[in-house]
């Protein structure tokens, strides 16, 4: 098992210095000079000469390359052409809010979303599985910063019930720090939700047709028994492979709910940096947020031998 | 003994009675297309119902809300939000429709050829790992701070990051085509790869590839309103949705109405379309 760990672990260095060359050509790719664009409307020759030499866009693109790779290895991001702060710094200022954040739409989903597949699923053609369908069909196609608006004026504006806006941290206290976050919270897990029920729907259904649910049924057994112990632990795999995946649908969620409701986290962190073209912090989080979608994947991996005890890797 | 008619001979059923068992058994289907047909029409005929001037500005009724007049209410220009609600679809419709349309041949062309010689394959599928592993709107968001903004370039930057995704449904399928009696069979019979791919393995890719342009066409819509909406999309004077939404974010407590209805408008388009997409897999027995 831990070899198999580290040989997945080095497998995935490839995988993310693709990324890491992807995000740095970026700025190469489009058309224009980069420094130009990144000075602004209003820079003089000096600041876009500044800039280039500050980037490093002076050197030839292979140089280029391999200084930014040599600068990733060691844990540098760069700093900040805004506030002249390390990149590392600012996203670990930045990271509790939306870990917090997409901790909690994480929760939130699995825990509504796994019963409401399996729901539907057993109760196949039932009422019930046409709501959880129809939920599922519209929850993915709901715009999360719109819902995020008609929550906060339905529960802050009208009801007063929780805060438009804003972030507590923890330390602060756990229900201050809960209150925030309960209806961002909500407005992200929505479409994760309705992505997770389908995929719990079509997974147990193809289960509950298996001959030994039919026997588990046939000698008596519980239905919620046979639902969780027979069924859901055969039909978890997609369910955990679309957990891992649809953390990328997440954190594009999290750019737009952390904006509605002015939380400090990566993704306010990413769209000043898009506004002031500050592009170094631009890469530094598209790098971070992609390891960590590629390390996540690897955990789902990891899973599955635990899950099912057949894969062997 | 002769032999068993069908119970059921399609053949004997009139025009209507054809059209009602098709409503009744892909209702998704019928339901998509039908709401998409009435939001499609609402944005290319837009200056027949009777809306106004979407851009045109009257300070005095700044803010006023949708029972004065005003359907859906005005801005805090006072432009009347139905008006560029009922223009906005144009640009929703339009960006989905090219981003789907273009990324679909870009994305079809080089998996048909990463898909066919092994010896690209390895490789690139890893690049295509890498290039996933970037959440699509950071990417579009990093690909328009470096564009000027503009419908072109929004939809530049939305294709990017589908382009890999297309590539990947496109080569699982060839791969598996490869192998398939049929590519076996006109290969012995001489025909080279260009033909092979063009026609052996395209039209039996349509089936996916038309589901596929379905959900790309409605996250693509979706995307839009994101980009707009954080600042980064579609030029603030264009009325689309998100752009109508972002100013409306400020006057959520005082005029939510410059928020809801586009938003409502939105919902439904991507809905209706991701409805259609769900009929089509039925309907073509896609996966």
């Amino acid at each position: 098992m831990v070899p198999e760990i580290v040989r997945r672990l080095v497998a995935t260095i490839p995988v993310m210095g693709v990324v890491a060359i992807a995000v740095f050509a970026l700025l190469h790719v489009t058309p224009g000079d980069p420094a130009v664009i990144i000075a602004g409307d209003y820079a003089t020759a000096e600041d876009v000469a500044k800039i280039r030499a500050k980037l490093g866009l002076d050197q030839p693109f292979v140089t280029q390359v391999g200084i930014w790779l040599g600068r990733i290895v060691r844990g540098d991001l760069g700093t900040s052409i805004y506030s002249g702060l390390p990149v590392t710094t600012l996203i670990g200022q930045r990271a509790e809010a939306t870990i917090a954040l997409t901790l909690m739409s994480m929760l939130i989903s699995v825990g509504v979303a796994v019963p409401l597949g399996v729901l539907a699923a057993w109760k196949k053609g039932s009422l019930i599985d046409r709501a959880v369908m129809v939920f599922a069909v519209s929850g993915f196609s709901m715009p999360t910063f719109w819902l995020g608006f008609v929550l906060v004026y339905v529960f802050a504006v009208s009801l007063h019930w929780l805060p438009v806006q804003g972030f507590q941290p923890i330390e602060r206290g756990f229900w201050p720090f809960l209150r925030h976050l309960i209806l961002p919270a909500i407005t992200l897990s929505l479409v994760f939700m309705a992505l997770i029920a389908r995929m719990t729907r079509a997974s147990m259904l193809g289960v509950l047709s298996e001959d030994y649910i039919r026997t588990a049924f046939a000698k008596g057994l519980a239905p919620r028994r046979v639902l969780v112990r027979h069924a859901l632990k055969n039909a978890a795999l997609p369910i955990v492979t679309i957990i891992g995946l649809g953390f990328a649908l997440l954190i594009g969620g999290a750019v737009v709910t952390e904006s509605v409701f002015a939380l400090p986290g990566l993704g306010r962190l990413t769209v000043d940096a898009i506004i002031r073209r500050d592009y170094p912090v631009i890469q530094g989080v598209i790098l971070v947020v992609s390891g960590v979608y590629v390390l996540l994947n690897l955990v789902v991996d990891l899973v599955y031998v635990v899950v099912d005890p057949r894969i062997k890797y | 003994m002769a032999p068993a008619k069908p119970a059921l001979e399609p053949d004997h059923l009139s025009r209507g009675a054809r059209i009602i068992r098709f409503v009744r058994r892909q209702p998704t289907l019928v339901v998509g297309l039908v709401v998409l047909a009435v939001i499609v029409v609402a944005g290319l005929l837009a200056p027949l119902w009777w809306t106004g001037d979407p851009l045109e500005m009257r300070p005095a009724e700044r803010l006023t809300s949708p029972v004065t007049g005003h359907w859906f209410g005005t801005d805090n220009f006072g432009r009347d939000v139905y008006t560029r609600t009922i223009y906005g679809t144009r640009i929703s419709l339009i960006v989905g429709a090219t981003v789907s349309i273009v990324s679909l041949l870009i994305g079809t062309t080089l998996g048909l050829v990463i898909g066919f010689y092994r010896r690209l394959d390895a490789v690139m599928m890893r690049v295509m790992d890498g290039l996933m592993a970037i959440p699509a709107i950071l990417l579009a968001l990093a690909l328009m701070a470096l564009m000027k903004a503009s419908v072109r370039n929004v939809i530049i930057a939305l294709v990017i990051p589908e382009i890999p995704r297309v590539i990947r449904v496109v080569r699982a399928s060839v791969l598996s085509l490869r192998e398939h009696t049929m590519v076996e069979g006109v290969r012995a019979l001489g025909a080279r790869t260009p033909r092979i791919l063009l026609r052996y393995m395209l039209p039996a890719l349509m089936a996916p590839l038309i589901v596929q342009a379905t959900y790309i066409c409605a996250s693509a819509i979706l995307f839009e309103a994101y980009l707009s909406f954080l600042g980064a999309g579609t030029p603030p004077h264009i009325p689309s949705w998100g752009n109508i939404m972002a100013e409306g974010k400020t006057y959520v407590q005082l005029a939510f109405w410059i928020i809801l209805f586009p938003g409502l408008f939105l919902a439904l388009t991507v809905l209706a379309i991701n409805l259609v997409g769900d009929g089509l897999r039925e309907t073509l027995d896609v996966r």
